[in-house]
Parts: structure tokens; C-alpha cells; sequence
């Protein structure tokens, strides 16, 4: 164990860490996050350790499982050091073969690279990946090079440098005006300038003051702050404590999602290594600061994402928000002066103190600074995490980034910040990826969300899917959320079912602008966002449930019917023997026909037809 | 149900032994415990916790019903969880999650009468590039359809026969 007592000491350990290490030694990075273990990555770096020990080779060649590298649909992705060959989907038979191609002789095994959709090409480094190349990754630069359960490897590439420079050449007042001057705005969706924050709280009297990692990402289909605990969880744990030195805490909390259980094992081990280390517990790098961190599991409450909840679940009540003013700065957790930031957010601190506020705000436009995460999600060839700098576009994230849509669909919508959110459709993918601008559009930046819709996305029932959520997820403390997104939801519902009326879309209207006016927390005075956008933007397909008694996506069920064409039918039999409701007639080698009386519209026929024979109306 | 552990009302005072250092807010965590070790929180347990801890009752049950963690039902000896989160959803989650649904008889949130199964649903695992996912007792599947759901539910199935 070393532990790191002043400045001079981390230098050393730096040094000493640095010296240890040949910068030329091949090394094996195998992506271990959520995505890729769930593809196998687990076996595969197994796999390569049993591998090198059999082949005498471990000493030779370096093996590190890493955090996110965010390509998660090529998963498992191998990357191999320092040539940066890329292998992607590699599968436990592949490895010896790598082994003993790639690593020994220099070879580059061919149906392992990656293919660029567009061009055709094989690529053979992870540098020339169309996915990454146009990335800027200033927070998930490291998910690839470091193990994130080994706080060395963090040091080795500057970890801890910042707090250091915090801590022992500035004062507190001063990392918080560095703060303000980058531009640093909040990551979890509102946007509130993150320097002003820490100001608020400094600034509040009492001598006990908090800080919160706000880690419950619950917004579906979002998991950027994810991968940054499971890849690179000192940054955030860095961050952290610069935070709690510029307000003057002595205790923090991480509120991580129980979803999680990767991340939380990380962060456990992080906080556990940063403590021996020296870098939390008593008289941090001998500045006489004490700062200590523990970790708050929560327990599947989307509300709890609100501050206030969030500290009432911390403080082991009911995650219900209440009002506010007093805002956290002054009131917070156990009645004491609180700064809430997400995880995002903390992780951007160590950049801005190590290269300073004037680099910093030289990323991004005018307004909004720095780089901001996607997850890039849906119908989109390239699902992953993607880091641009504010100010890039949504077709650069979604076409040159993300591939463009499977299946050379039309890409309809994306839609952002989740179910606080709203879409925007494809004619303006164009705007500038900032605060305001998304904000013009009937959308947020949120959390970093960014589920893409292609053509066969119903925008009435994916609207109907977000209330449903909003809904459920509503904690019932105040009525207009309480019953409002219960209104909403039954209206949306009706109309999916064939049943819409008219004047339903202005009742929507209604109902929704009431809500959004009047509820107590963020989740209620945004829930009406999804629906009001789709409206904006896809009024026609509303009116079409409502007026035609027609889904022109085909999706929802009550408006849709399965038929069976005559021309392309062989009369196999294959549906007719699959069809679970025997819904399915005609002779052999005659075209078949669905009765419409018993169908329930499983789709197994569509499914099991093997001439496209089956046509939804 | 031989396969749910038998609640013991010994674990559960060793649990609170452990946790009566005064440390602030730990009741979500006893909860945690409890759920992980019995897949629900059994009555007794929540009697139990209040009394030893000295909350209230109704707080318990209240923080015990709030967060989507915990469960007042035992779970059946298969757990087969759907992710309808945002990026499964526009995938198709919804057709995987009618079928398994029709095929087991239950809605999500029940238990088949035998006590085999359980139907779930979560707002997200963070997998999206494999959506839609089913988790079937905590093995992650990929890219299903309906289809693939029948599929996987058959060999849970099957385990369950040869049990």
C-alpha cells in the first residue's frame, strides 16, 4: 500500500509508475463494460490470460480489462496496443488465433476488423473507426487504456494531478470562479451553470455541508454516466473532491442506480483504493482537508433522479420532492447547505483544473462549453456512446457517427432527454447540438439520451409509451402529475386503441401546458414534453388515429390487420401450422387466408413466412 | 415453495446487529439486504425491522412499496425480466413482452399459480445495443423477437421438467 502525502509524493508515485511501465510493451484491451459482457467479453479475456499463461507469453504481453469503449454494437471489442488494431463481435475461439497471428507474428486477422457500412472498407485500427474518429472524448478518453478496479493505471495518465493542484495551490474561492469561467453547465438535463452552484453553497452559512453525485440514471435508454463509474470512476471520485474542498464539505454521497451492479462494484473498489491511496480520508495530500465518500444504492424510483427526492431517499424516507426555495445550496440534506451534481458533471471538474478554464471554454459555442455524451440508441446501426463537443450536429451523431438507420430505413425522429424530453424530427438535424438551440425545438438536452425512431415508429404510441412511464413512475404528491399524466395517459391510450375523438389533440394540448405549469418537481412539469413535441411535429399521425382510424406506421394493433397475399402465398403451410389462435385456413399449395374474427395479431405468421407473403394494413 | 429460503427471524436480527452503529439513514439498506436474500420482504420481516430499528411501521411499509426494489409477493423459482426501456421499446420490446405474457398466462408484475414463474419488467439495463433484451434468471438475451422469446421460454422450461 502507498499512501500519498503531499504533492511531491504523488509526483514520485507518478514517476515511479511511469518508469515501471514500457510505453511499446504490446498489450491486450479487452472492453469489459455492461454491453460487452453481456456478449461474451468476460470469456474472452479468460480466455486470453489462459492463452498467454500457456504460451509463456504473460510476461511479454500486457492483458487489461477496461471500463466502456463505448461501441457497444460491435461488443466484444478487443483493442490491441500500441498498433491500435481493432477487433470487433471477437468470440472465445478467436483468441488463440489472435494470439498467435496478431500479437506474435504482426499479422491482422481479416474477418475480425471492422467493416465501414458506407464504404465497404475494412478498417484495421481503432483510430480510422468512422465511430470514434469524429469523437471528441475528453471524459471517456482513458475507458479504453485503463482498468478501472487498479487506481495506478488513473495515475499513470495524470489521475489525481488536479486535485492536487486544487488542494495545495489554489483556494477554494478560486477553483470555483475557475469553475464559473469555463462554462461548465450541469450534465443531468437542466443546464444550471455548475460554478454558480458551488458558489450558492459556499456562500450558504452552516458549518456542515454536503455534496451528492447524483448516479441515478434513470432515464430509459441512457447510460453514459454508467459507463463513465464502470470505466473510469477516479475522475468522478476526483471531481467529487475538488467539488467538496471549493464548497467546504466533509462528506459526499454517491446516489447510483441499483441497476447497476458493475458500476457500484467499481466505484466501491475506487473509493476504497482512493482512501488507502491518501487521495479521501483525513488531511488529503497534506492540506489539512478531511473528505470522506459513501455510496447510496437507490432502489428504482425514476423520481429519485429529482434533487430533493433524491436527498429525501438518501435521508431514508420516501423519494417524494417538496418545493423549492430553499434550494439545496441552502437547505439540503439533513437540513444542511447541499450541491447536487451528476455524475457527468464531476467527471468534467478534474479536466477543467487540470488544463484550465480558458481551454476549457474554448470547446463548444457560445453558451454551452465542453463536450457533452450521448447514448446513441434505437434504430441506429452504431448503438454506443458517443462524446462531441457541444455546437456538433444531430445528422453529424447520427449519420457520420451512428451509421445512419438499419435496414436503409428513413430515419423519423430522434428523441431527447428521454421522458422529460421531446424529439426532434429529421428536418431539423441540422441545428447545433447546444442547450438553447434543443430547447427552440420542443427539446432538451437532458442526460444524454438519444433514442432514434426509423420509419416504423408510431410517434402517438411512443408518446402513449412515455406517459405510461411518467405515469407509474409519478410519486403522487401532488395532483396536477398525480391525475394530470393519468388524464393524458388515457386520452393517448384511446387514441392508440382506435377510439380517439375529436378534440382530443387540443385536450392533450391543454391538459398538457396545465401540467407543465403546475406540478411540483421537474418530473410532473416535464412529463408533458414527449407529447406536446410529437404533436407539434407529427400532428398528422395523431390525426390519422383519430380521424382515419389508421396507424401509418402499422404499429398499433387495434388499427391494423393482418392478410395474407394471394399472389405471393405458396401454400406451404408453415403459418397455418404455427398460428397459435388457428386463425390460418386453406389447402396445401393454395394460398392461405387469415380469419380476421380469430386472428389476435401475434404476428407469428409474419414471423414464420418465408415468402413475404403476410401484409400488415 | 422449497426454493425460496425459509424467512428466519435470527438472519434478520444478525442483519440489524451488524447495522446499530448509529450510522444515519440505513433502513433502505436492511430492506436491500432482506430483498436480496428473500426475494421479497416477508411481513414479518418489516414487523421485525421497525420494531428493532424504531421506525414506524407505516414507514417501512410506506419506503417498502415506494421504490420498485423492493416486493411485498415471493417470487416464483424462475425470474424471466423484460427491459422496456426507451431503445427496447422502438426495437420491438413490446411484441417479445405480449408474447412471453400470453404464453405464461400472467401480466407483468405476476406469478404463474404453480409458482414458476414471474413476469418482470424494467425501465432499463443500459444494453441497448442489444435490444430488445430478456433476462431470464439473470442470463442477459439479445436481439429478441417473439419468436426468440418462445424459444428461450422453452428451454427455461425445459429446466424446469427435468428439475
Amino acid at each position: 500500500m502507498t499512501t500519498v502525502r503531499t504533492p511531491e509524493e504523488l509526483g514520485l508515485l507518478r514517476q515511479r509508475l511511469v518508469d515501471g511501465r514500457d510505453p511499446d510493451q504490446p498489450r491486450v484491451s479487452v472492453c469489459c463494460g455492461t454491453g460487452c459482457r453481456v456478449n461474451g467479453s468476460i470469456d474472452v479475456i479468460e480466455a486470453f490470460r489462459r492463452e498467454l499463461d500457456g504460451q509463456r507469453l504473460n510476461g511479454d504481453i500486457g492483458l487489461v480489462g477496461t471500463g466502456c469503449h463505448g461501441f457497444c454494437e460491435k461488443g466484444p471489442v478487443v483493442v490491441l496496443k500500441p498498433s491500435g488494431v481493432f477487433y470487433q463481435r471477437v468470440g472465445v475461439d478467436d483468441v488463440p488465433e489472435i494470439v498467435a497471428e496478431t500479437m506474435v507474428n504482426g499479422a491482422v486477422i481479416d474477418r475480425l476488423t471492422y467493416t465501414d457500412p458506407a464504404t465497404d472498407k475494412k478498417i484495421v485500427y481503432e483510430r480510422d473507426v468512422p465511430f470514434y474518429q469524429k469523437q471528441k472524448r475528453l471524459v471517456l478518453d482513458l475507458n479504453g487504456d485503463i482498468d478501472p478496479t487498479n487506481i495506478e493505471d488513473y495515475i499513470v495518465f495524470n489521475g489525481y494531478a488536479a486535485l492536487s493542484k486544487a488542494l495545495l495551490q489554489m483556494k477554494p474561492e478560486e477553483v470555483i470562479e475557475e469553475v464559473v469561467h469555463s462554462g461548465l453547465r450541469g450534465r443531468g438535463g437542466a443546464g444550471f451553470p455548475a460554478g454558480v452552484k458551488w458558489r450558492l453553497c459556499r456562500e450558504a452559512k452552516g458549518d456542515v455541508k454536503y455534496i451528492i453525485c447524483n448516479a441515478d440514471e434513470g432515464d430509459p435508454g441512457a447510460y453514459m454516466d454508467r459507463s463513465i463509474m464502470e470505466g473510469n470512476p477516479h475522475r468522478v471520485l476526483e471531481g467529487m473532491i475538488i467539488g467538496a474542498w471549493a464548497i467546504g464539505a466533509h462528506q459526499g454521497y454517491v446516489y447510483i442506480r441499483n441497476e447497476y451492479p458493475l458500476a457500484v462494484e467499481n466505484l466501491r473498489i475506487a473509493i476504497e483504493q482512493a482512501g488507502e491511496y491518501g487521495f479521501l480520508g483525513r488531511n488529503i495530500l497534506g492540506s489539512g482537508f478531511d473528505f470522506s465518500i459513501q455510496i447510496r444504492p437507490g432502489s428504482g424510483a425514476f423520481v429519485c433522479g429529482e434533487e430533493t427526492a433524491l436527498m429525501a431517499s438518501i435521508e431514508d424516507r420516501i423519494g417524494e420532492p417538496r418545493p423549492r426555495p430553499p434550494y439545496p445550496a441552502v437547505s439540503g440534506l439533513w437540513g444542511k447547505p447541499t450541491n447536487i451534481n451528476n455524475v457527468e458533471t464531476w467527471a468534467n471538474v478534474p479536466l477543467v483544473i487540470c488544463r484550465g478554464a480558458e481551454w476549457y471554454s474554448g470547446i463548444g459555442t457560445d453558451k454551452s462549453k465542453g463536450t457533452k455524451i450521448f447514448s446513441v440508441v434505437g434504430n441506429i446501426n452504431n448503438t454506443g456512446l458517443v462524446e462531441v463537443p457541444m455546437g456538433a450536429t444531430l445528422s453529424e451523431v447520427i449519420y457520420d457517427i451512428g451509421g445512419g438507420i438499419p435496414g436503409g430505413k428513413r430515419c423519423k425522429a430522434v428523441q431527447l432527454g428521454g421522458p422529460s424530453g421531446g424529439c426532434v424530427p429529421s428536418e431539423h438535424f441540422d441545428v447545433p447540438i447546444d442547450y438553447e438551440s434543443l430547447q427552440k425545438l420542443g427539446a432538451i438536452m437532458g442526460s444524454g439520451g438519444m433514442v432514434v425512431c426509423d420509419e416504423d415508429t408510431c410517434m402517438v404510441e411512443f408518446a402513449r409509451f412515455f406517459m405510461d412511464f411518467v405515469q407509474q413512475e409519478s410519486c403522487g404528491k401532488c395532483v396536477p402529475c398525480r391525475l394530470g399524466t393519468r388524464a393524458m395517459l388515457e386520452v393517448l391510450t384511446r387514441i392508440t386503441q382506435g377510439q380517439g375523438k375529436e378534440g382530443d389533440i387540443a385536450y392533450l394540448e391543454e391538459l398538457g401546458e396545465q401540467i407543465g405549469q403546475s406540478s411540483l418537481c421537474g418530473l410532473g412539469q416535464t412529463a408533458p414534453n414527449p407529447v406536446l413535441s410529437t404533436i407539434r411535429y407529427f400532428r398528422d399521425e395523431y390525426e390519422a388515429h383519430i380521424l382515419d382510424s389508421r396507424c401509418p406506421s402499422h404499429v398499433c394493433k387495434p388499427l391494423i390487420q393482418y392478410s395474407i397475399d394471394a399472389e405471393k402465398c405458396t401454400g406451404c403451410g408453415r403459418c397455418l401450422r404455427k398460428c397459435p389462435a388457428e386463425a390460418i385456413s386453406g389447402a396445401k399449395k393454395e394460398p392461405h387466408v387469415i380469419d380476421q374474427e380469430k386472428c389476435i395479431k401475434c404476428e407469428t405468421c409474419l414471423e414464420v413466412c418465408k415468402f413475404d407473403a403476410v401484409v400488415v394494413e | 415453495m422449497d426454493f425460496q429460503p425459509i424467512f428466519d427471524a435470527s438472519e434478520i436480527d444478525d442483519l440489524l446487529n451488524g447495522k446499530r452503529d448509529g450510522e444515519n439513514g440505513s433502513l433502505m439498506g436492511v430492506l436491500e439486504e432482506v430483498q436480496a436474500r428473500y426475494h421479497y420482504l416477508p411481513k414479518d420481516a418489516l414487523i421485525l425491522i421497525s420494531e428493532s430499528m424504531g421506525v414506524p411501521l407505516s414507514q417501512t411499509y410506506g419506503v417498502a412499496t415506494f421504490y420498485n426494489a423492493f416486493s411485498l409477493k415471493p417470487k416464483g423459482r424462475h425470474v424471466i425480466n423484460v427491459c422496456t426501456g426507451t431503445a427496447c421499446m422502438v426495437r420491438g420490446a413490446r411484441k417479445v413482452l405480449e408474447r412471453i405474457s400470453d404464453r405464461l398466462g400472467i401480466q407483468p408484475g405476476e406469478t404463474t399459480e404453480d409458482g414458476q414463474f414471474t413476469l418482470e419488467t424494467v425501465n432499463c439495463l443500459g444494453a441497448c445495443a442489444l435490444g430488445p433484451v430478456v433476462v431470464a434468471d439473470g442470463a442477459y438475451s439479445g436481439e429478441m423477437t417473439g419468436a426468440r422469446a418462445e424459444e428461450l421460454l422453452r428451454q427455461v422450461m425445459a429446466e424446469v421438467e427435468t428439475a
